[in-house]
């Protein structure tokens, strides 16, 4: 049902629109940090490290809008759970425009290439990640809280994938010394790239809280 | 939407224990002539809390007030059926002293009503009625109930003023320190605040929140700010219905049912 004074339906309406485009931002940004790490394009990474700061102004212009929202509308339930929701969500989702920033950063600071199993390896990891953190936006954006309580759900996924990423690097690394140098960075990459999947998680909280007033991490994981 | 935000009930209502429990209503249907204004609600109150009750006008709210102290009683036609129990005693019972129960269960209305006379003898009134108190005692009975009600500092150098000479918000503290001044157990406040300024507001609040340490009070108001502010625990009524009653905190963040939430972020009707 609509709201009897229309401009809180259109306040919240472009609230939800600037986090879904925020969010949109974070995963284009996380998928081509990812990318250029694959094909180690250091130009392409100066691309992606140039392109945080749009992420982080509009995680502020967000900030603005919440705390105007709040102040000028006085919401109550739902209707205060959304810019609360947003901020927090809005503060996620511009770490992991910092993440995949410094991931990029990495690709243009490594001595030479990875070896190509490990990159392979880290790069699936960015790939799950990637859709984590996707899903979890679309979830968002749809208003799905059952999406949202999958992403959450799943965590341990990611997770599971960084430990085998983290054991198959350190193999290398003591089969081989000389590639402990390009190693350590992967090590990095790859711990970056799973602390995404946890904003994603922590994102997939603040989507359900949003929508169902009820705290997911009160609630056992199966 | 999806399924997990859709299952909402239709009604949700506080089950308060009994220990806590200080005034309650059992299956009370209220009737204005043929007109039926409340339907089967039942509720525990809190004692030393405040329940704020809250919906769109003509939802029962001041109804329910009403019945509690049995204030209806003074109008031809009305007629409540159902029981109110303050500490498990029922107050509709034929058999109880209506003026003996009004000292028990104080009533601040929507508009201020000091009596015509002076300050003090606003607050002694009712003290006169029920109490014989020496000339001391009555002049500290008089100043606690001022001083209870924020007001002692505004008037102490002209208590032989008259009442209506103070303004909105000081008359309407008034009529609190008369309501406390025969030391009820519990005080009704019907949109006490309503026609009061902020300022006069927030100090009729701060009053509000003193209280409860001692009183039971349940206050009726149209200010949801003023809801959440004050009040432990918050029922919402529409069409004579007590739809949700439960922690103000978790109805104002988290109400359970969707006319709660339709009408706490303004989405009715």
């Amino acid at each position: 049902m609509e709201h009897t004074l229309s401009a809180i339906d259109e306040d919240l309406a472009l609230l939800t629109r600037e986090v879904t485009d925020l969010g949109e931002a974070a995963v284009t940004q996380v998928r081509a940090a990812v990318d250029v790490f694959l094909r180690h394009d250091v130009d392409a990474a100066a691309t992606v490290v140039a392109g945080d700061a749009a992420l982080d102004q509009q995680d502020i212009e967000i900030e603005k809008r919440a705390i105007r929202f709040i102040a000028l509308r006085q919401p109550m339930a739902d209707d205060l759970r959304r810019p609360i929701a947003a901020m927090k969500m809005a503060m996620q989702l511009e770490r992991c425009g910092d993440l995949a920033k410094n991931v990029a950063k990495r690709v243009a600071v490594m001595e030479g290439k990875p070896g190509a199993a490990e990159a392979k390896a880290v790069g699936e990891l960015g790939a799950l990640a990637c859709d984590r953190l996707a899903t979890v936006v679309d979830a968002f954006r749809r208003e799905d809280a059952q999406g949202a309580m999958e992403v959450w759900v799943k965590d341990t996924e990611v997770d599971a994938r960084h430990d085998e990423v983290l054991r198959g690097i350190l193999t290398g690394m003591s089969a081989d010394p000389s590639t402990i140098s390009v190693s350590t960075h992967l090590l990095f990459i790859a711990k970056n790239l799973e602390r995404i999947g946890d904003h994603a998680t922590n994102i997939a909280e603040l989507v359900f809280y949003q929508l169902t007033g009820a705290d997911l991490a009160d609630r056992p994981k199966l | 939407m999806n399924a997990i935000a859709d299952t909402q009930p239709e009604t949700s209502i506080l089950e308060l224990p009994a220990e806590r429990t200080k005034l309650e209503v059992r299956n009370l249907n209220f009737f204005y002539g043929g007109k039926q204004a409340l339907q089967d609600v039942s509720a525990r109150f809190a004692g030393n809390a405040v329940t704020a009750l809250i919906g769109p006008s003509g939802c029962g709210k001041s109804t329910l007030l009403r019945i509690l102290n049995r204030i209806y009683s003074l109008y031809p036609g009305q007629r409540a059926e159902g029981q109110v129990l303050l500490d498990g005693e029922d107050v509709l019972a034929p058999s109880v002293n209506v003026a003996a129960l009004r000292a028990r269960i104080g009533m601040v209305f929507q508009k201020p009503t000091p009596f015509p006379m002076s300050i003090f003898d606003n607050v002694a009134y009712g003290v006169r009625l029920y109490e014989k108190l020496g000339k001391t005692e009555l002049a500290e009975r008089v100043e606690t109930s001022l001083r209870r009600a924020a007001l002692w500092d505004e008037v102490k150098d002209k208590l032989r003023e008259s009442g209506l000479s103070l303004s909105g918000g000081q008359q309407q503290r008034l009529c609190v320190a008369r309501g406390i001044a025969v030391k009820p157990e519990v005080l009704l406040l019907d949109e006490p605040a309503s026609a009061l300024d902020p300022i006069s507001t927030a100090r009729l609040e701060e009053t509000i929140s003193e209280l409860k340490r001692d009183y039971t009070i349940v206050i009726v108001t149209h200010n949801m700010g003023q809801a959440a502010r004050l009040s432990d625990h918050t029922g919402f009524m529409y069409l004579g219905q007590l739809v949700e009653y439960g922690e103000t905190e978790q109805l104002f963040t988290s109400p359970v049912t969707s006319r709660a939430r339709d009408y706490i972020t303004g989405r009715f009707g």
